[in-house]
């Protein structure tokens, strides 16, 4: 190799691959450095972030929510120049920033009820379009009760009507402030109020629920792609490039809640990159319907690594626990990582790091039709 | 905002958040810590380390700002940076990722750029007019030297040999340590003020002390007498020390050596002494050892360097007579203990010269007459301070209990400076504070990709075979760059705005361009403790709130 390296990553800015910052001791997927360019930082990074959510919140410790929002919204809010409103639905992230009448917002924020976010930000937008205001953008946000069971007719509506705003669900696989109630968006095997760790099949039933990113991308809109707050880079990456285009875009983003799963509030953004390494959650990026980029997985982690730390999974692992479903789950994350092509095709050493991000952008062409007709069920 | 001005249905006015005080939520806090990294721990010479490299990664002016930190603890990196042993390179944490940082080679490229550059050590502080006498120009002599002058002592250094170095100089050879790197660094010592008198062998170091007015003394002459073994029958044979061999080479008038020349010894030296008689035309030198290779005292990277440049070696060997040109070589073996034991069982080996590496003592003649001394097993005890039993006389170096290491002479020559500046002062010496060290499980290795050890070359073979050119090359500025910036930082913040980024009640206050530390907002934070999670370096510790 040339000795002459200074640069550690492959990482560019338009990369919706897993990018590790250029070269802070060659190659660290940290937010910043003091060596970086300003342009090579994360908007994190920035003292002048927006800071969206501001602090004073009433997250519960280690939120992966709160954070989450603040990721994807300060992205945003830089790539419109600070123009953005945002609506709400219903939701941990709505009760636990704005207390009446307290808020903690620092963008124009609109909340009206549980189900119809996409249809108070699509009529924002019209509004807007209304005023003439091209320069102000819209996003609409939520849950993943919010959006994948409650909202879904409305957020469909907005996909299929052509409305331009971005959708961002904030998934912690529940109903969190209500008390950790099931939603199709809680993995199977899970304990949740409502799914009790009981009988021959403890928590969560296998083969139910489904993927709002893959029905967001039956609507073949301009724009979907999965992101979590264990990769900083990749998901502001792809809140910036949504805001490059126009039309209804959905970005789902992975928030693990200490609350609801069971696991220890320092450990939120190693559960979410557990979900991504072990192949349970895969992260990827879509234009028209089609994937164009996954994240592939730079150290292949097993599903129990991942299930051990939360105590929703916990029965798994009591006396004799249940072998057959963790390896029940574990066949899931292995389809998924053949499926979404997960792991770069020339790397043995299942890490795939800054060199296989490339290769796998170009490789990963995964029709949503081949895998359709194939017969493949959601995530 | 009025009662009669609010929207329709709306009591009261709009709050921020900022209002809710969610710091009292929090049941233990973090706290910026600096934790002791393992290079920084194993380095004898006290360097460290970490800060330098911090420096160096800038590039550009940080090169000097590192050489700055680096010259602190160690005025001879450019030396270092050629004979040191690393052990901070096997403690690296950076091991457990991919390779070790080459610390070495980025201190050998300061120390050459320094050189290169010119710049200068710092200024000492103003006379203090207290003397000092430094008995020995070796790498602990120097170090003392230095250390004092920067403290403002007068500072006399008397040395032997004709030339200042030590076995830097009479001990290493030039192929690993070329003489105009050890005179720069010397120089650049002595240019404080540091007064130096060769070719001066103190007989009587009470006399010299009271002569020269001198309040403390340093003694640092070394081990430069080679220990023998009788080889029967060898009268007839050729026999002479590796020390004078490298001693005359030095000096320019090596032995004459013949063509087949024996090295008995397994250490450096033997090493050193066999590939220095190549360079002088030994085509065919061997060197025997009683143990195996595994066992052999000689580091792994001398070894492979003897061994590419066409050293043979004899394992399991002892010379057991010699008759005129002509050796017995006795086999041995290992017993349960690793001990050599004879099998009887001979060979033959033709010899022009055997060279005999079997160690050095210290010459302790111009002890005789001082009160208080204690030697043992041939070296001179010494307390915590550096001082043998005789009150105000510090000793350290090869002729202390150490193991013999430049390195180890220049950690020696820093403490015992440390400790004579307060023994003058009559101020005793602060006890260094405890360090928390910091291991790889507090590393958080995800955030670092895999970048291989930027490797030195080194000199083609057959210009190792026959000159004494330097073998190692250094790295070039963009290597030595890239090496700097592998290192994982470990325990000690290198400002990668992790911790800001990653909080969800955003309770941390970055840093402006000022370069002040990060710090928590402890109003907010609620304590979850993912900043110290997440933190690459090991930076963060969580403690528990007083409740």
């Amino acid at each position: 190799m040339s000795p002459s390296r200074d640069r550690g990553g492959s990482g560019g800015p338009d990369g919706a691959r897993r990018s590790p910052g250029p070269y802070y001791q060659t190659g660290t997927f940290a937010v910043g450095g003091r060596l970086l360019d300003e342009g090579e930082r994360a908007v994190q990074a920035d003292e002048g972030r927006a800071n969206a959510i501001t602090k004073g919140h009433r997250a519960c410790q280690g939120c992966g929510e709160a954070l989450g929002a603040r990721y994807a919204l300060d992205a945003a809010m830089r790539a419109t120049g600070g123009r953005l409103i945002a609506a709400n639905a219903t939701g941990c992230l709505e009760v636990f920033t704005t207390p009446y009448p307290e808020s903690s917002w620092q963008l124009p924020w609109i909340h009206s009820l549980f189900a119809n976010a996409p249809a108070v930000a699509t009529g924002v937008a019209a509004a807007l379009r209304a005023k003439g205001r091209s320069d102000v953008r819209v996003v609409g946000q939520g849950g993943d009760g919010g959006t994948v069971d409650i909202g879904l007719a409305c957020l469909s509506g907005m996909f299929e009507r052509g409305d331009d705003v971005l959708y961002i669900c904030y998934d912690n696989q529940g109903y969190m402030n209500t008390g950790v109630q099931r939603s199709a968006a809680t993995p199977p095997a899970a304990r949740t109020a409502t799914t009790e760790p009981l009988g021959e099949h403890p928590g969560n039933a296998f083969g139910q629920g489904k993927s709002a990113p893959l029905i967001a991308m039956a609507h073949e809109i301009p724009y979907v792609a999965t992101a979590t707050v264990a990769d900083l880079r990749d998901l502001e990456a792809k809140v910036t490039r949504a805001m490059g285009l126009h039309g209804p875009r959905y970005v789902h983003v992975l928030v693990p809640c200490p609350l609801g799963w069971g696991s220890a509030p320092a450990e939120t953004i190693l559960i979410a990159r557990l979900a991504t390494e072990s192949g349970l959650f895969p992260v990827f990026e879509a234009l028209d319907g089609r994937i164009v980029g996954v994240s592939t997985i730079r150290r292949r982690v097993p599903v129990e690594e991942y299930l051990r730390r939360q105590r929703r999974f916990a029965h798994l692992f009591e006396g004799d626990g249940r072998p057959d479903v963790v390896a029940h789950l574990q066949a899931l994350a292995d389809r998924n990582i053949e499926r979404f092509r997960l792991i770069a095709a020339d790397d043995g050493t299942g890490d795939a790091r800054a060199s296989g991000g490339a290769d796998a952008r170009a490789d990963a062409d995964i029709d949503l039709l081949d895998a359709l007709a194939a017969g493949e069920r959601g995530p | 905002m009025s009662a009669g001005e609010r929207p329709y249905a709306i009591t009261l006015d709009i709050g921020s958040s900022r209002a809710n005080r969610t710091g009292d939520w929090r049941t233990e806090r973090p706290v910026y810590v600096r934790r002791m990294p393992p290079c920084n721990h194993a380095c004898p010479a006290g360097e460290d380390i970490q800060a330098w490299l911090y420096e160096a990664e800038s590039g550009g002016d940080g090169y000097e700002r590192a050489w700055r930190a680096l010259v602190a603890s160690n005025p001879l990196p450019a030396v270092m940076g050629r004979v040191c042993y690393h052990p901070c390179e096997t403690a690296c944490n950076r091991v457990q990722i991919d390779e070790a940082v080459g610390i070495n080679s980025v201190e050998r490229f300061l120390g050459d750029e320094a050189i290169r550059a010119g710049w200068e050590l710092p200024r000492p502080a103003p006379p203090t007019g207290r003397r000092v006498l430094v008995v020995g120009a070796g790498p602990s002599g120097l170090s003392v030297a230095y250390q004092l002058a920067l403290r403002g002592h007068h500072v006399t250094v008397r040395e032997q040999a004709p030339k200042p170095g030590g076995m830097m100089r009479y001990g290493i050879p030039a192929y690993r340590l070329p003489r105009e790197v050890l005179d720069a660094e010397v120089e650049r010592i002595l240019a404080l003020g540091v007064q130096l008198e060769c070719s001066e062998r103190i007989e009587d170091l009470g006399a010299a002390m009271r002569e020269g007015a001198y309040e403390a003394t340093f003694l640092a002459v070394g081990a430069h007498v080679a220990r023998h073994t009788e080889i029967p029958g060898g009268t007839a044979t050729r026999v002479i020390d590796a020390i004078s061999l490298l001693h005359e080479l030095e000096e320019g008038e090596p032995p004459q050596l013949g063509r087949r020349v024996v090295v008995y010894g397994g250490g450096d030296t033997a090493l050193d002494a066999a590939r220095s008689a190549q360079r002088l035309g030994a085509t065919e030198p061997i060197v025997v050892y009683r143990r195996t290779r595994e066992r052999m005292p000689a580091h792994a990277t001398e070894l492979r360097e003897a061994e590419q440049e066409g050293i043979a070696f004899q394992w399991l060997s002892t010379i057991a007579a010699a008759d005129g040109e002509e050796l017995t070589i006795e086999r041995m073996r290992l017993d349960e203990h690793g001990y050599p034991q004879p099998t009887g069982e001979y060979e033959q080996l033709d010899a022009d010269t055997v060279v005999l590496a079997l160690g050095q003592d210290a010459d302790l003649e111009l002890l005789q007459g001082l009160d208080g001394i204690e030697v043992e097993d041939h070296v001179v005890k010494v307390d915590e301070r550096m001082m043998t039993g005789c009150p105000g006389v510090f000793a350290g170096g090869d002729m202390t209990p150490a193991d013999r290491m430049v390195a180890v002479a220049i950690g020696h020559g820093a403490r015992a400076a440390r400790c004579i500046d307060g023994w003058l002062r009559d101020v005793p010496a602060r006890p260094e504070p405890e360090v928390e060290l910091a291991g790889f499980d507090q590393i958080n290795p995800w955030y670092f990709t895999d970048a291989p050890r930027t490797v030195q070359p080194l000199l083609e073979s057959v210009r190792r075979q026959t000159t004494f050119e330097e073998v190692v090359t250094g790295l070039d500025e963009g290597s030595a760059l890239f090496e700097a910036r592998r290192c994982l930082s470990c325990g000690n913040c290198f400002s990668c705005d992790n911790c800001y980024g990653v909080c969800p009640d955003d309770a941390v206050i970055k840093p402006g361009p000022d370069g002040a530390p990060y710090a928590f907002d402890l109003d907010y934070c609620k304590g979850c403790g993912i900043c110290a999670s997440e933190c690459p370096c090991g930076a963060i510790e969580m403690v528990p709130e007083e409740i």
